[in-house]
């Protein structure tokens, strides 16, 4: 644009580099600290003061005891069904809601949506929910995990958006051709709005992921626990006696630090190593979500 | 059953009869349509609406072998039970506390980095910062109350860096004063990335003449930010903030139960964590009921008021 720039005006450009360097330093350098320490051998990390630049050392110590851990196993194995069952599930019910919602002159759509939208707004709270979870026969089961979020409300505000945007005539057309609706969906709709489906499993996806609150009051059967209840018992109660048994307490006192930061890189690395490729999508989704606004 | 239905609307008048026949003709045409919004309709009924309908236990005697219907009513004694108890002061006050410094704190951070973003134009610096900046969102919030709890601790990394400015060596959450602070700006560090992308695309649609305009009128960087941009982020933000308030009472007690334990509990229980503790822990499922319901009403009544001033004074509304 040929954009000149005054003398002020490139001193407010330095300025505002130099401050957001720094601000991104905060932001990322925790990050790179937990990476730093996990590959770090215990005893040197329990020594050193201050920041890290460089692993101490390095070492695949802990996290060859992490993954000795049955649990952490276990744990991906029952989020990962959780996701792929959940998902299936969010997709199907979110795809019809927004499917009906989005129609021209369909009955009742109205009174659908406030329904709908209302249920942002106010809820019963969390005890009738948990009341109801049990009394429906969910508890201590996965399914206490993707039913009860079969939808989410702003996903499927966001999914009618764009189904809205479809030119109708293209509908009409396929429905000439005798499609029902279940054809128009899946053959029609849902590919024109592809990034947006995409979008929206990557939303669900990674809700799933890392959701945790459902899981600790409806699963008790350790065999059941999704992962995020495993990373719970190792960072936040603080249990690492399990991996580290054997030698004294001092010893477990260190392992068990560097453990910590490899079960986070563990837990948490797969995601944000997808993440950079998916990037472009998630932010097409909440500027969708945005216009809606 | 159709011709049941229509001689009982016959009754009401013609014109109220033909169009409930019109209305069924609709739904009998496209049949398969309405069979795609029953499961949708079933998942908001029975998980959304049902629990709306058990909050009743909150004004009686509820026990699971009872029942909700057997049990009896007991009018609002649980409200008053929690309103005379010690906890209330506490939980309320610290639900506002830790609530206004979100909002206070947590709420301009996103505009101002989407602003200080913004004026980096279109450099590779840009896409690095975006790219870094969203990356804590992904996090999980286990993971994050990890880190957060392993870097304050007494030597913990933060700990550490900021005894370098003379701050004391004493694990931080075990301090009830510095709790509210390590919470809301770790919520900051994870969130301010990912909530300046709503601005960032708003800002996208501001056209670019009016700074052209501004410019040759001799505007500098700031009359422009002031003049021109912050009136054009205007409706965006009070959307936002409307939503904020409406969730005022919302304290995300996920992140608090992971992150409290009992020596800063004074000032670290809010009252949905309470909720969890006295019903989930404790089954006291009417009390708790009473206490959530009341936390949801103060939230609904705060949602209306900020949606009917802002109608009211900046014609920007959520509904």
């Amino acid at each position: 644009m040929g954009l000149e720039y005054t003398k002020n005006e490139k001193i407010f450009n330095y300025f505002n580099k130099a401050f957001l360097t720094a601000l991104l330093f905060v932001i990322a350098y925790p990050l790179y600290y937990i990476l730093m320490v996990s590959f770090s051998e215990p005893m040197r990390h329990m020594a050193h003061q201050g920041i890290l630049w460089n692993p101490l050392g390095f070492t695949f110590d802990s996290y060859k005891t992490v993954l000795q851990n049955s649990m952490i196993g276990i744990g991906y194995r029952n989020t990962i069904v959780i996701v792929i069952v959940g998902v299936a599930l969010n997709l199907t019910l979110t795809s019809f809601g927004a499917y009906f919602l989005s129609r021209p002159r369909a009955v009742f759509q109205k009174q659908v949506m406030w329904i709908i939208v209302f249920t942002m707004f106010f809820s019963g709270g969390l005890i009738p929910f948990y009341l109801l979870v049990r009394e429906l026969g969910l508890y201590d089961t996965l399914w206490s995990l993707i039913l009860p979020n079969a939808i989410g409300t702003f996903n499927l505000i966001i999914m009618r958006t764009a189904f809205m945007c479809i030119p109708y005539s293209l509908e009409e057309s396929a429905k000439m051709d005798g499609a029902g609706h279940f054809t128009i969906l899946w053959r029609i709709v849902m590919p024109l709005s592809l990034p947006t489906v995409a979008v929206i499993i990557l939303y669900y996806g990674v809700h799933h992921w890392n959701a945790w609150f459902n899981a600790i009051i409806f699963i008790k059967n350790r065999n059941l626990y999704p992962l995020q209840l495993v990373l719970r018992e190792i960072l936040i109660v603080n249990d690492t006696a399990s991996m580290t048994s054997g030698g004294n307490a001092a010893d477990t006192q260190m392992v068990s630090e560097t453990i910590k930061y490899s079960t986070m890189v563990i837990a948490t690395f797969p995601i944000l190593c997808l993440y950079p490729f998916l990037q472009k999508y998630f932010v097409k989704g909440i500027m969708i979500g945005a216009v809606k606004g | 059953m159709t011709m049941d239905m229509n001689t009982r609307t016959e009754k009401r008048g013609i014109s109220l009869g033909s169009r409930a026949k019109h209305t069924w003709t609709l739904i009998k045409n496209e049949k398969s349509l309405y069979i795609m919004i029953i499961p949708v309709l079933l998942y908001y009924i029975i998980f959304c609406y049902i629990p709306m309908g058990g909050a009743i236990i909150s004004f009686k005697h509820f026990s699971p072998a009872q029942g909700l219907w057997n049990s009896p009513w007991v009018g609002f004694q649980w409200f008053e039970e929690f309103f005379r108890s010690p906890y209330f002061a506490r939980t309320f006050t610290n639900t506002l506390r830790i609530s206004l410094a979100t909002i206070l704190f947590g709420f301009p951070a996103p505009i101002l980095f989407a602003l200080l973003i913004n004026e980096l134009h279109g450099t590779k610096f840009k896409r690095i910062v975006q790219t870094l900046s969203y990356m804590p969102h992904f996090v999980s919030l286990v993971v994050t109350c990890g880190m957060v709890i392993e870097f304050t601790r007494y030597n913990g990394v933060i700990t550490q860096v900021l005894g370098i400015f003379g701050f004391p060596q004493k694990t931080m959450l075990q301090e009830p004063n510095l709790f509210m602070p390590v919470y809301v700006i770790s919520g900051i560090w994870q969130e301010v990335g990912w909530g300046s992308i709503i601005y960032l695309s708003a800002l996208v649609g501001i056209d670019q003449q009016l700074y052209e305009a501004a410019r040759i009128d001799g505007a500098g960087r700031i009359r422009q930010t002031i003049n021109i941009t912050l009136p054009c982020l205007l409706p965006t933000i009070i959307i936002m903030l409307i939503l904020r308030i409406g969730g005022l009472m919302n304290v995300g007690f996920e992140k608090i139960i992971l992150l409290y334990n009992d020596a800063v509990m004074s000032k670290a229980d809010v009252i949905s964590s309470y909720v969890y503790r006295k019903g989930l822990l404790e089954a006291n499922w009417s009390y708790s009921t009473a206490v959530g319901l009341f936390n949801g009403l103060i939230n609904c009544i705060l949602l209306i008021s900020a949606n009917t001033i802002t109608r009211k004074f900046a014609d920007t509304k959520l509904w």
